[in-house]
């Protein structure tokens, strides 16, 4: 008998903290998956931020470690020049690297670091409650912006794969969702694209995730999944804005 | 030991934490410590090192936690301000139990304050100046060769304890010019079970800095706990000069320390009997440097307005017999200034 489908070999038996109907942990199996695929768990390390995604170093059977608040790339760049050979992922979510870490984040893509950044974007912060983040859209009601976020009050939502499309230290950047089954196949593919890339040495490789925040956005999961497309994609776009073609080697 | 060299204090530290094995210098610069990182970079290519300046003070701390994680010798060096950024990750390698070296360069705060000499940020570098209930070893040396030496036994602490090491040094000492033998190289010689490089032919390693519920964390804090009960027993260093007979006793570290022995010279010349007690090691206090003087009168002279002075209270039985005498700024007294200050005590 054939074995199609199977649970990753590199998960423990942790139970993820994740709400159902969330992204993240769609995104944390395609990465596990990828894992086993490409034979990367013996050769990589995992460095995890502060958000929801916090006890993540424990559903991995791999090296990991878990970062002070917005401060994933920076650790990240201690780990990959010391250990330039392995496999390093930073894992980060829009709290964690658009309004704590962007000085890391901006830094580690000037010095080209060869690692991939997986950013899980909600436009909310998830795990302190639902709090307005840099990435949450103009009328979006959160507990910190009660009546709709205003651009007179905390300006406009950042668009982070397309700033990391400028950077010349940045190979490779796309935004991708986790809304329907064709894209979560498209993420993975996105998620490979960015993984082998760190043996290339062209810098770093971003992959941006618009991810359903079904708690924290107040919605029903379903509903949730349609506002990636009503209200997220329209002020994100999907799709590739830098390839790793056009970057050559350091 | 090696060749007698006539270095800078930054430079003659920079090249012996190299001897030491330190190939991993993470950076930003700052006044009075920007020639650490300079011989670093200027020495990156000839001899193998990574050198990387980071953008902030922020970031260079959590890329040497990072280093730190992979079981390599690594360290910074930064002055007041930047210190300030970098206790975050201060508490967090604490935590997370990362051997890496700070090397902090005091000048006189508050804020952005002066480049000059000062003792200010005792209390940061000794209490823990980042959040939650932890401890870093201090180190803190008074001259040019001792800087050399105990740099390198930091990172061996560090490694023992797998902790962070701090080496306190002031603008005064980093700046000065003498003759030093700079220590031979040495090899980095302690388990790695515990690191982070990819699991082959092992169990996974996870460093988590964070809680999992109150029993989980009180557990965790009360195994640091017991780790920093270990160093207090272990580490103290200190140097006693003539308090056997002395009526009064200065205490002083670091620069000031040097000062201190001037006085405690035109003191002698002068019948008076004065003694010095320098500590080495500031946390831990070297509480033993005390014992047997508690009868004794004690005069603390630091370039702060009286840190250390609180330890030495918490240490000797009668803290009304514990003066202190400071200087701010940027200042430092001469040892004449002190030795005013020895004979307004009134004690024969």
């Amino acid at each position: 008998m054939k074995t199609i489908y199977k649970r990753p070999e590199v998960f423990t038996d942790v139970n993820t903290s994740y709400c159902g109907g969330c992204g993240h942990g769609i995104v944390n199996k395609l990465i596990a998956e990828l894992i086993d695929e490409m034979e990367l768990r013996e050769k990589g390390i995992l460095v995890w931020p502060i958000g929801c995604s916090v006890y993540a170093d424990k559903y991995y059977k791999m090296d990991a470690i878990c970062a002070l608040h917005g401060r994933a790339p920076a650790l990240a760049t201690g780990i990959k020049r010391s250990l330039p050979d392995k496999f390093v992922m930073v894992y980060q979510g829009d709290g964690d690297m658009v309004s704590e870490g962007m000085a890391e984040i901006m830094h580690a893509a000037v010095r080209a670091e060869n690692f991939s950044v997986i950013f899980i974007n909600n436009a909310i912060y998830g795990m302190t409650g639902g709090q307005m983040a840099p990435t949450t859209l103009l009328g979006q009601v959160t507990s910190t912006s009660p009546y709709g976020r205003a651009v007179a009050s905390s300006g406009y939502p950042v668009n982070m794969a397309e700033i990391m499309a400028n950077m010349p230290g940045v190979c490779y950047s796309e935004r991708v969702t986790v809304n329907t089954p064709q894209r979560i196949t498209a993420t993975k593919k996105a998620l490979k694209k960015a993984f082998e890339l760190q043996f290339e040495n062209k810098g770093l490789s971003f992959v941006e995730v618009l991810s359903p925040c079904p708690t924290g956005w107040g919605k029903k999961p379903i509903d949730a999944m349609k506002m990636v497309d009503e209200q997220l994609i329209p002020i994100y776009p999907l799709g590739a804005f830098k390839s790793p073609e056009e970057v050559p080697a350091k | 030991m090696g060749e007698k060299v006539f270095l800078q204090g930054n430079v003659a530290l920079a090249e012996s934490a190299i001897r030491a094995g330190c190939k991993y210098f993470f950076g930003y610069p700052i006044t009075p410590s920007s020639e650490v990182p300079e011989y670093y970079a200027r020495k990156a290519q000839e001899e193998g090192l990574v050198f990387v300046q980071g953008e902030t003070e922020v970031a260079c701390f959590n890329m040497i936690a990072g280093t730190a994680a992979t079981g390599k010798r690594v360290m910074t060096a930064t002055a007041g301000p930047g210190f300030s950024l970098g206790q975050e990750a201060m508490s967090y390698m604490a935590a997370a139990g990362l051997p890496a070296v700070v090397v902090e360069v005091m000048r006189p705060g508050p804020a952005d304050g002066e480049i000059l000499a000062s003792q200010g940020d005792y209390f940061q570098a000794v209490k823990g100046g980042g959040h939650g209930d932890y401890n870093t070893l201090v180190l803190a040396p008074c001259s040019v060769q001792e800087m050399c030496e105990l740099i390198q036994d930091c990172f061996e602490l560090a490694e023992k304890y797998r902790n962070p090491v701090i080496l306190l040094s002031d603008a005064l000492l980093a700046k000065m010019r003498e003759n030093v033998e700079l220590p031979g190289r040495k090899e980095q010689n302690c388990d790695l079970s515990w690191a982070l490089t990819g699991c082959a032919g092992r169990k996974h390693n996870v460093m988590t800095t964070c809680g999992d519920g109150a029993a989980q964390w009180e557990k965790f804090n009360l195994d640091l706990q017991e780790k920093f009960a270990k160093i207090k027993a272990n580490e103290e260093r200190w140097e006693n000069y003539q308090t056997e007979d002395a009526d009064i006793i200065l205490v002083a570290y670091g620069s000031m320390a040097r000062v201190a022995m001037g006085a405690m010279k035109l003191a002698r010349e002068a019948g008076l009997k004065v003694g010095l007690v320098r500590p080495i090691s500031l946390w831990p206090f070297p509480v033993k440097a005390f014992e047997g003087l508690g009868d004794k009168t004690f005069l603390v002279t630091e370039l702060s307005a009286g840190q250390m002075v609180e330890d030495v209270k918490l240490t000797v039985p009668h803290k009304e017999n514990v003066y202190f005498y400071g200087r701010l700024g940027g200042f430092v007294p001469s040892p004449k200034e002190i030795f005013e200050q020895i004979k307004k005590l009134g004690v024969k």
